[in-house]
């Protein structure tokens, strides 16, 4: 029964080299928390921060009450899972997975009988006298997950545990991981810079960038309502379609066409408008709020196609638009329907969310982004 | 052509192409050897006849009463096995300190390679000096802190002198096995400490459990390298101690050098070549063999 919690983290290499800025958070029992963003966002290092392989410049790692920032990696009671898998080479399967119990002076029988016990659950038995040389890439990783799972620990860490597989194994570790740590019940902190996987996987999501926490929701929450550019940016794929547009009373101008700007915190002169390419429907005659372009490419996706589209009266504005691939759009003009409340609007400069929405997010989700900005 | 045709044809070419390292390898290596082995079934002594007389396996009959004999062996068994610990003891501490990265790291690294570069013969001059009884600085130091009242004569003692024997040679090469170490040092991934870390190892029990094990490919390799040159060490002895005193410290190569050119027993120098490299030949083979178990170790792979 713990809770993870960090509080104003910070850690400094150099003067210049600040991975993580100020990242305070909690992850409770039964959690998922994935720190999600591009390589050099500070997440490998607040992972590390965690684990106790760095020692943090500023700020505290706690589990529960417990202050751990003077205690040793070997001492917190934590188990991860490296990107590497880091399995020792010269030991066979089983003794890797029994490493960190025979260091705690574990009785031999109940080392055994625990390290049966995971390598059943992860149907890796027939495999506990080979070493890692002889594994294939999906049975280390699975040797890493025992490890981690053997030690029934306070709390999990996982850097990247699935980039080294192919694809189509991703997908099934993906799907058996949720599985496996949902039946754990303790807090689980995983890091990954693929938005896929942390959207399938996690209750929670922190989305980083340079060092500081940009967003921190609901998987679907930062799917719907990315608060500022850089998360509506980086989740979804295909890439949500961000456009800079003149604005002139209360209206959005594209091209020939006026969009209606909803009730926004400020009225600037020019504003970031977002939206899926998903949410860009073919327009039926009801729709009030249309506009019209040339499809000059079209990408097939099998359940639909991927068109781009010059916007009439901007020939610089390229829309993308998912849509039914039961006709060849390419050179077609096309009317779509843009949808208001799908529609996200940010601020030109600092990327800021402008449209509020009726919406409160649960209370412990709220302040790592009002906090972090201040940075 | 058929598959098989074609495989022949192959295989010809290959063998022409290895023709020429075949005989140089012949030339430079089996024609020597074979050479020494027939030389040493004769009895021949430039000192006292110059016709070789052909003496069957004499020679090594000889080589079993040879009390002379037995104890170099004895003195270059010593001389090889302390140094050899020393240095991997050394080594293995100085590889440990490069490996960590601090300021300065590519100035020692390469200051502590200059004893290895330097040659033997030289470095053996001024160990010589350094253990002069009279205007040595090992005496000078131990007198003015007291350990001693008087000078000791080190290379006139058969103990001191061994000693002395071993200090230079493991402080030359020290930096040679401390190189070797330090690649395979680099070579573990830092990964496998950290997760041994989060594990619960302290750093002693991972030195125990990640480096050493992880190093026996570089260790033995370091062990073949230092076994072969120590065992057939020569110069240094002969610049120090010339084998003194007494013989106290006659290594083999001393003692073979002797037989040939001191007193031009060359049929017997030959029996003593050949017995001290099937010596070594095993030694060699017996370090392989344990290489290669320790790959299969490590790697798992076979």
């Amino acid at each position: 029964m713990a809770t993870l919690s960090l509080e104003n983290l910070r850690k400094q290499f150099a003067p210049k080299v600040v991975p993580v800025k100020d990242i305070t958070l909690t992850v409770k029992d039964g959690e998922f928390l994935t720190l999600l963003g591009p390589s050099g966002c500070g997440k490998s290092t607040l992972l590390r921060l965690i684990a106790g392989l760095e020692t943090p410049t500023k700020g505290t790692v706690k589990v529960g009450e417990k202050n751990l920032n003077k205690v040793p990696p070997g001492d917190r009671d934590m188990a991860m899972v490296f990107q590497s898998y880091a399995l020792y080479p010269h030991m066979t399967v089983a003794e890797n997975i029994g490493a960190s119990l025979k260091l705690r002076k574990t009785p031999t029988d109940e080392i055994k009988h625990r390290v049966g016990e995971v390598a059943h659950r992860l149907g890796i038995e027939h495999l506990l006298d080979r070493k890692p040389g002889q594994l294939s890439g999906g049975q280390r990783q699975r040797v890493a997950l025992a490890r981690a799972l053997v030690r029934n620990p306070d709390v999990f860490l996982l850097d990247e545990p699935l980039s080294n597989l192919d694809a189509l194994l991703r997908e099934q570790v993906r799907a058996d991981l949720k599985q496996l740590f949902r039946s754990q019940n303790k807090p689980v902190v995983y890091v990954t810079h693929d938005q896929t996987e942390a959207m399938t996987l996690s209750s929670k999501v922190a989305v980083l960038k340079d060092g500081v926490v940009q967003q921190l929701d609901s998987p679907d929450r930062i799917y719907t309502h990315p608060s500022n550019q850089f998360v509506a940016g980086f989740v979804g794929s295909p890439q949500m379609n961000l456009i800079t547009l003149r604005c002139e009373n209360n209206h959005a101008i594209m091209g020939d066409f006026k969009l209606k700007l909803p009730n926004l915190t400020r009225n600037p002169s020019k504003v970031v408008m977002g939206i899926r390419p998903e949410d860009l429907a073919v327009a039926s005659s009801e729709d009030a709020q249309t506009i019209q372009g040339k499809v000059f490419l079209s990408e097939q996706l099998g359940r639909e196609e991927l068109i781009s589209l010059n916007v009439h009266g901007s020939e610089d504005i390229v829309l993308r638009s998912l849509v039914p691939s039961d006709h060849d759009w390419e050179g077609d003009a096309i009317t779509l329907m843009i949808p208001p409340h799908k529609t996200h609007w940010f601020d030109i400069e600092t990327g800021e969310r402008l449209n509020r929405e009726d919406y409160s997010p649960p209370v412990d989700s709220v302040p790592a982004t009002a906090q972090n900005r201040a940075e | 052509m058929t598959q098989d045709a074609i495989r022949q044809r192959e295989r010809r070419v290959g063998w022409w192409l290895i023709t020429p390292a075949l005989l140089v390898l012949l030339l430079v290596f089996a024609y020597p050897i074979g050479r020494a082995f027939w030389l040493s079934l004769f009895e021949q002594n430039l000192g006292t006849e110059l016709t070789a007389e052909f003496n069957g396996l004499g020679n090594y009959a000889r080589l079993f009463g040879d009390g002379r004999f037995w104890r170099s062996l004895w003195n270059t068994s010593v001389f090889t096995l302390v140094s050899i610990v020393l240095e991997l003891v050394l080594g293995m501490a100085i590889a440990l300190v490069l490996d960590k990265s601090f300021r300065g790291r590519g100035l020692v690294r390469t200051a502590a390679l200059i004893p290895w570069a330097l040659p033997t013969a030289v470095m053996g001059l001024a160990w010589a000096w350094i253990f002069n009884d009279q205007f040595g600085v090992v005496n000078d130091i131990l007198g003015r802190i007291g350990l001693i009242s008087e000078p000791i004569t080190w290379l006139g003692d058969p103990f001191r002198a061994m000693l002395a024997l071993i200090i230079a040679d493991v402080w030359k090469t020290t930096p040679f096995i401390a190189i070797i170490l330090l690649a395979g040092l680099q070579s573990i991934s830092s990964d496998l400490y950290e997760a041994h870390s989060i594990d619960g190892a302290n750093p002693v029990q991972s030195f125990f459990q990640i480096t050493l094990p992880l190093l026996a490919p570089q260790i033995l390799i370091a062990l073949l390298f230092r076994f072969a040159q120590a065992f057939g060490i020569f110069d240094l002895v002969q610049v120090m101690t010339g084998g003194g005193p007494a013989g106290a410290t006659e290594v083999v190569s001393i003692y073979i050098y002797a037989t040939v050119r001191r007193y031009l027993d060359f049929g017997y120098g030959a029996a003593l070549v050949v017995v001290t490299f099937l010596l070594l030949i095993i030694a060699v083979a017996i370090v392989g063999y344990l290489l290669s178990k320790t790959r299969i170790n490590v790697t798992g792979e076979r």
